[in-house]
């Protein structure tokens, strides 16, 4: 075939185990369109039963962080200490805060 | 025995038995990995369903009967199936017509069958309702992408619903057991799914710009168990180990 | 990049190796990690699908209803396993397309035990209990490896193995617990099957060229002839149950190591498979080729309709 072939998009899947839980990525397929994504989801990432909702996204619509910036993205984080609970001291007596 | 209400549960479980085993020889040879699980799921639902029938069938009897003998031990002519569902993988379209073609029968018919006054067909069929909603909502979607795909793709599906078109009525055709089962409000009076088939059939074909087939030149026979020759090879193969082993364990 | 900066990130990721951590998809890492992991990933997929087949030769002619819905299941879920590992495996930069290029014209490999034939019916119990077995213990140790899209197909794929097993010691069980002549087709299947699953893990440690680089990088945590020697201890008392004898006059337990010593394993035989002249490589690999080829015309039609589907929107948007 002369023209350059279009093959079926890569997908990726997120399922909610069950009410309460979030969308979590299960993994990726390939469909050619949105509805046929959910149908291949559902048969292939639910078939023992491990959802109750599917979300899917053409991969290619995912923005990602680049590893390189890795350092200026989330480093700076690490010592701001005192967005964590264990950063103050309270007296024992005070429970439950 | 009940035998009006043998050979209806026959006609019903033996249809889903040999479309399943009829998918169940695609397994590993699809278009896609994708596709491929999905028609195995499809397979497994109609085993399944298969199955529950032949157990109560097989508690009819007085002597101790199994699933799998009823099943597997019968002769061709006492197969009840439509003939729709014995015709072959010839290729994807076909696979996919077929589908199409039962799946919207099927939800019709097990939505009217769940009302039954027999409990345990009603429940079967409460159960299969699901699993048959999927099916059409499934082939149906494929219909569309082949019929409204690529010209190749259309002259292929519009051959397989030509070719298929004359199995259809059988669906609908009343037996015996149909007629008696109607009058003691276990069985589904399939005459009046009629219409509503063909019309929704017509419906998902016009959207995937296909041409719906006239009504005429229709074939039958499988109810009473005259089949197309493509039985008894699929027969053969789905007999194979009983009757080469008779009587044993697996 | 200079050699020296190149020199210095793989200091670093293989260091970063070393503490346990993972390697994602768009981390930094060396041309080879990826090629031997392309190569590996898409390896254990191709045996994915391309096992299928065997099995598949069956469903049709199961011996009962519940035997026949298992194998269906089964065989799906190698189905949904190759898709797991392709998927991890374009992560690395390569398409499915690409990678059944590669399986179709022969240039990538999959389990030579999937070129034997599956004759009778015990050879479906054969293959869940010794394939799956053996598969089983070479790739629990993947769950940890460093790729991480690897190892948590690994998890999933570990986590729906163990069944396959069972069902295929089941049938295995049904069998000798039979007639006289199931027992036999039992034991036949025995005798065709041992040998080339002992074959499964590789060559053996002295002949094995990627060993050293593999337990680096955590594809390998223990050697050909140690994995091989592990199934051989776990199964032969699982035959013993059955009551069915192992094929190899040589197999006994020597106390002093604490294992079976067993016969040698026909490396001819081996080699031979592996280069394309096994009894049924021909026959996998025209089923797959065919099975792509005819769902061509497919494929195109479900592109062509989304493409459709996606002007039509956009048009009646721009129209309202």
């Amino acid at each position: 075939m002369s023209d350059k072939k279009k093959n079926w998009p890569l997908w990726e899947v997120f399922v909610r185990s069950k009410n309460g839980l979030e969308h979590r990525h299960f993994g990726s397929l390939h469909a050619a369109d949105a509805e046929m994504a959910l149908e291949n989801a559902r048969d292939v990432y639910t078939r023992r039963n491990e959802g109750v909702s599917i979300w899917v996204v053409e991969s290619k619509h995912i923005t990602a962080s680049n590893p390189s910036d890795n350092g200026e993205l989330f480093e700076p984080a690490q010592d701001k200490v005192y967005r964590h609970p264990t950063f103050y001291d309270l007296p024992d007596e005070v429970k439950h805060m | 025995m009940n035998q009006n209400l043998y050979h209806y549960i026959l006609t019903i479980a033996d249809t889903n038995l040999i479309l399943g085993q009829r998918l169940g020889e695609l397994c590993g040879h699809g278009p896609s990995l994708e596709t491929d699980i999905a028609l195995t799921n499809i397979s497994l639902d109609l085993i399944g369903q298969t199955r529950s029938y032949f157990q109560y069938a097989a508690s009819l009897f007085d002597e101790e009967k199994t699933e799998d003998d009823i099943a597997f031990l019968r002769k061709e002519r006492e197969y009840r199936n439509v003939l729709l569902v014995e015709q072959p993988n010839t290729h994807f379209g076909y696979v996919m017509a077929r589908q199409f073609l039962f799946d919207v029968f099927h939800l019709m018919f097990l939505r009217e069958l769940e009302n039954s006054k027999d409990e345990t067909l009603a429940a079967i069929a409460k159960k299969g309702i699901k699993e048959a909603s999927y099916h059409r909502r499934f082939s149906s979607d494929w219909i569309k992408r082949l019929g409204d795909g690529t010209e190749e793709s259309h002259t292929k599906i519009q051959e397989a619903v030509n070719n298929l078109w004359r199995y259809t009525n059988e669906l609908f055709q009343m037996t015996e057991a149909d007629v008696a089962m109607v009058k003691e409000g276990v069985g589904v009076n399939l005459e009046a799914l009629k219409e509503p088939y063909y019309e929704t059939v017509s419906e998902v074909l016009k959207e995937a710009t296909l041409e719906v087939p006239e009504r005429k030149y229709f074939q039958k026979g499988g109810k009473e168990g005259i089949h197309t020759e493509h039985m008894g090879y699929l027969l053969s193969d789905l007999q194979y180990m009983q009757r080469a082993f008779p009587d044993m364990k697996w | 990049m200079s050699d020296k900066e190149v020199k210095n990130l793989e200091e670093m990721f293989e260091a970063c190796i070393a503490r346990d951590e993972k390697i994602e998809p768009k981390d930094w890492m060396p041309e080879k990690y990826r090629q031997t992991h392309i190569r590996q990933i898409s390896q254990h997929a191709h045996s994915e699908i391309v096992g299928m087949l065997p099995e598949g030769n069956w469903i049709t002619r199961a011996p009962s209803l519940r035997r026949k819905a298992a194998l269906l299941a089964k065989v799906q879920d190698e189905a949904g396993h190759g898709l797991y590992l392709y998927s991890a495996c374009e992560t690395l930069g390569i398409s499915r397309e690409e990678l059944y290029e590669q399986l179709h014209s022969g240039k990538a490999k999959y389990s030579s035990i999937f070129n034997y034939p599956t004759i009778t019916w015990a050879d479906i119990g054969a293959i869940g209990w010794l394939v799956d077995g053996a598969a089983i213990i070479n790739q629990v140790p993947l769950c940890n490896t460093s790729f991480g899209p690897y190892a948590r197909a690994m998890v999933r794929v570990c986590k729906e193995e163990s069944f396959h097993q069972r069902q295929g010691y089941e049938i295995m069980l049904t069998l000798c617990n039979g007639t006289e002549e199931q027992k036999a087709m039992a034991q036949d299947a025995l005798n065709r099957w041992w040998w080339p699953s002992l074959m499964m893990f590789g060559p053996t440690d002295a002949e094995s060229t990627h060993t050293e680089q593999s337990m680096k990088w955590k594809l390998k945590r223990k050697t050909n002839d140690e994995l091989r020697q592990q199934f051989i201890d776990q199964t032969v008392p699982q035959a013993d149950i059955l009551g069915i004898t192992v094929p190899d006059p040589d197999l006994k337990w020597n106390d002093e190591r604490g294992h079976y010593d067993f016969g040698e394993i026909d490396w001819d035989e081996f080699w031979q498979v592996v280069k394309g002249h096994g009894p049924c490589n021909k026959e996998r690999l025209n089923a797959r080729v065919s099975a792509w080829e005819e769902g061509e015309w497919v494929r195109d039609a479900a592109m062509a309709y989304a493409e459709k589907q996606e002007e039509r929107k956009a048009t009646t948007k721009k129209a309202s």
